[in-house]
């Protein structure tokens, strides 16, 4: 048994690492994640990766803000310290629409970023984790799960095959923990 | 990438039940007009004719400014359905003539307008003596007035048409000077539309309270019918390719259209609320007039205003699946459509008679079948204007990232 844990085919060309995923999975080889170093369209799609559920945790996130701050100027204006401003009543609700839209965005963007910062593991001050170091650069990377799929000569040969210019076997999922 | 086997010299054949529906539309309106003018309503008629020739000229001069703006952007994605706004663009000359007539019919039979126009308003010794009258006359008399309207609708029909006319060009030619060209014109619609339409605004729909003012109007009313006309633009669009036409046009550029109707009906909304807010904060008479005449005389209509701009578009666009879909962009569409006219609804009647007289300020025969013409009229003359050009832009230099449009 070795210690390979994954098994990373570094392409030149996105349409090629395309062609690789396309083989990959022909041969019901389960890919582990592709990493690339800009967007491209349609990867989702043929990788199969799921819907992102940010939406709905930004909406909670807003909603906690609304809420925040409707309970905050309801306590500061009717409970605790109830003024006759232009004769309104205490609770004016237009007045306080724009801060409680404000405090929405404020809780929303900073619970996103927070769910961010968890969900990609990625803390000010510590070292991000990756695979490859190229793969933020020119080169993009399929990883395999090398303990899951065993024929490895295989996968070498069809990432080989679809045009990858390395094959790299890493006995360490990620090479830049340190 | 995936090649597309496309009809690009697919043109659109105005026929059938399309324009029988049309012409249908406008007999109705025309018979509603004669019935308003005959039961003696002259001021609610006007009102009403005012209300539709304002909303089918926002209409099609925002189609213009749709156009304008995907040049200026140098936007991929719109290219394949340009023809649409054009054909709104195109029709913005016919339009303009109404609302001119219109606006000139009114001021000459005292029944518009006639908060600020009238026998002895700016005279001192005269009983009508109105000092803010006379202190705004300078602005507001009828020479300025319809000099500012025919040279302000002149100049954007000037750019609509031959926007329309570049793209037309460029089918034949080919080649980058038509867009260069078109870029170069669309920089210069901009600026000119940016800083001219609150003016136009202020002019054909405030002045009608000639008391009252508001600097956040203008842009009130840019928003109003910024996001009709998108609306227009998705259900043409979408009717169309419900009728075996544009078979391009995929859920991308749906979403697109969703996107920015959803985004503008926030936006007119805000804009709206802000309006609202800085009177009531600020409290004053003088100020608090113009919505204290809307909130009880019109409440049902305020609360019906805010369902039907924001509620109804935030709530069922808010999600990504629903952006695609044909069938709830549509229904969101028209609900945004009759909202701006109940939003136009509430900014005119108000102005144009006092509650509770005789000619009323209902709801009824007159208002639905002035609106039906207008529509009418606004189907037939924008599908007419759409059948005599091919439906796509083929020599458009981004139609190939327009046709492989992916979100």
């Amino acid at each position: 048994m070795s210690n390979i844990k994954y098994i990373l085919g570094s392409f030149g060309d996105p349409d090629e690492m395309m062609h690789g995923i396309e083989k990959l999975q022909e041969n019901n080889i389960k890919i582990h994640d592709v990493y690339t170093p800009m967007p491209i369209h349609g990867i989702e799609a043929k990788l199969g990766v799921k819907r992102s559920r940010l939406d709905i945790a930004a909406f909670f996130f807003g909603i906690t803000g609304t809420m925040t701050m409707l309970t905050g100027v309801y306590l500061a204006t009717v409970v605790d310290w109830p003024i006759n401003i232009g004769g309104k009543t205490h609770f004016a609700l237009p007045d306080f629409i724009p801060i409680t839209f404000e405090l929405t965005i404020l809780f929303c963007a900073f619970g996103l970023v927070g769910s961010y910062y968890a969900s990609t593991h990625l803390f000010p001050g510590r070292a991000p984790r990756v695979m490859d170091l190229r793969a933020t650069n020119d080169r993009f990377i399929i990883a395999v799960d090398a303990k899951e799929n065993t024929e490895h000569t295989k996968i070498d040969e069809l990432l080989k095959g679809a045009g990858a210019l390395e094959v790299k076997y890493n006995e360490r999922k990620y090479i830049s923990y340190e | 990438m995936a090649t597309h086997h496309y009809n690009l010299s697919e043109q659109f054949e105005f026929t059938g039940k399309a324009k029988i529906l049309s012409i249908v539309g406008i007999v109705i309106g025309v018979l509603a007009i004669a019935y308003g003018f005959l039961t003696d309503a002259h001021e609610r008629t006007f009102a009403n004719l005012l209300l539709m020739a304002y909303y089918f000229a926002c209409v099609c001069m925002s189609g213009a400014f749709f156009l304008a703006v995907q040049y200026v952007a140098q936007a991929g994605w719109s290219a394949s359905i340009l023809r649409v706004p054009q054909a709104m663009a195109k029709t913005l000359p016919i339009a303009v003539i109404i609302l001119l007539a219109v606006i000139g019919l009114g001021l000459y039979t005292h029944n518009l307008y006639h908060h600020w126009h009238a026998e002895g308003l700016t005279d001192p010794n005269s009983p009508n003596y109105d000092k803010l009258i006379d202190g705004k006359s300078a602005f507001l008399n009828v020479p300025f007035f319809m000099s500012r309207q025919v040279i302000f609708l002149a100049i954007y029909s000037f750019f609509a048409v031959k926007l329309s006319q570049w793209s037309a060009q460029e089918d034949l030619v080919g080649g980058l000077n038509y867009y260069r060209k078109s870029f170069k014109n669309a920089c210069i619609f901009l600026v000119i539309y940016g800083f001219t339409t609150p003016i136009f605004a202020f002019d054909t729909i405030m002045s009608l309270e000639a008391h009252w003012f508001s600097t956040m109007f203008g842009w009130y009313n840019f928003a109003a019918m910024w996001v009709s006309s998108l609306a227009t633009i998705a259900i043409i669009i979408i009717l169309l390719r419900k009728a075996g036409y544009m078979s391009w046009v995929n859920n991308s550029h749906l979403h697109n259209l969703g996107q920015f109707i959803f985004g503008f009906s926030i936006f007119w909304t805000y804009v709206w609320f802000a309006q609202f807010l800085l009177i009531y904060y600020a409290n004053m008479s003088e100020e608090t007039v113009y919505f204290y005449k809307r909130f009880n005389n019109y409440e049902a209509w305020f609360y019906i205003n805010l369902i039907l701009n924001f509620l109804a578009p935030v709530l069922l666009l808010m999600d990504r699946d629903s952006k695609r879909s044909e069938n709830i962009l549509l229904t969101v569409s028209i609900v945004v459509l009759c909202g701006h006219w109940v939003d136009y609804y509430q900014m005119i009647m108000p102005g144009v008679f006092e509650f509770g007289t005789k000619s009323g300020s209902g709801f009824g025969i007159l208002e639905i079948g002035t609106a039906l013409g207008f529509v009418g009229l606004f189907t037939f003359t924008v599908l007419s204007s759409l059948s005599k050009k091919p439906l796509i832009a083929k020599n458009h230099p981004f139609l190939q990232e327009s046709l492989n449009h992916h979100l």
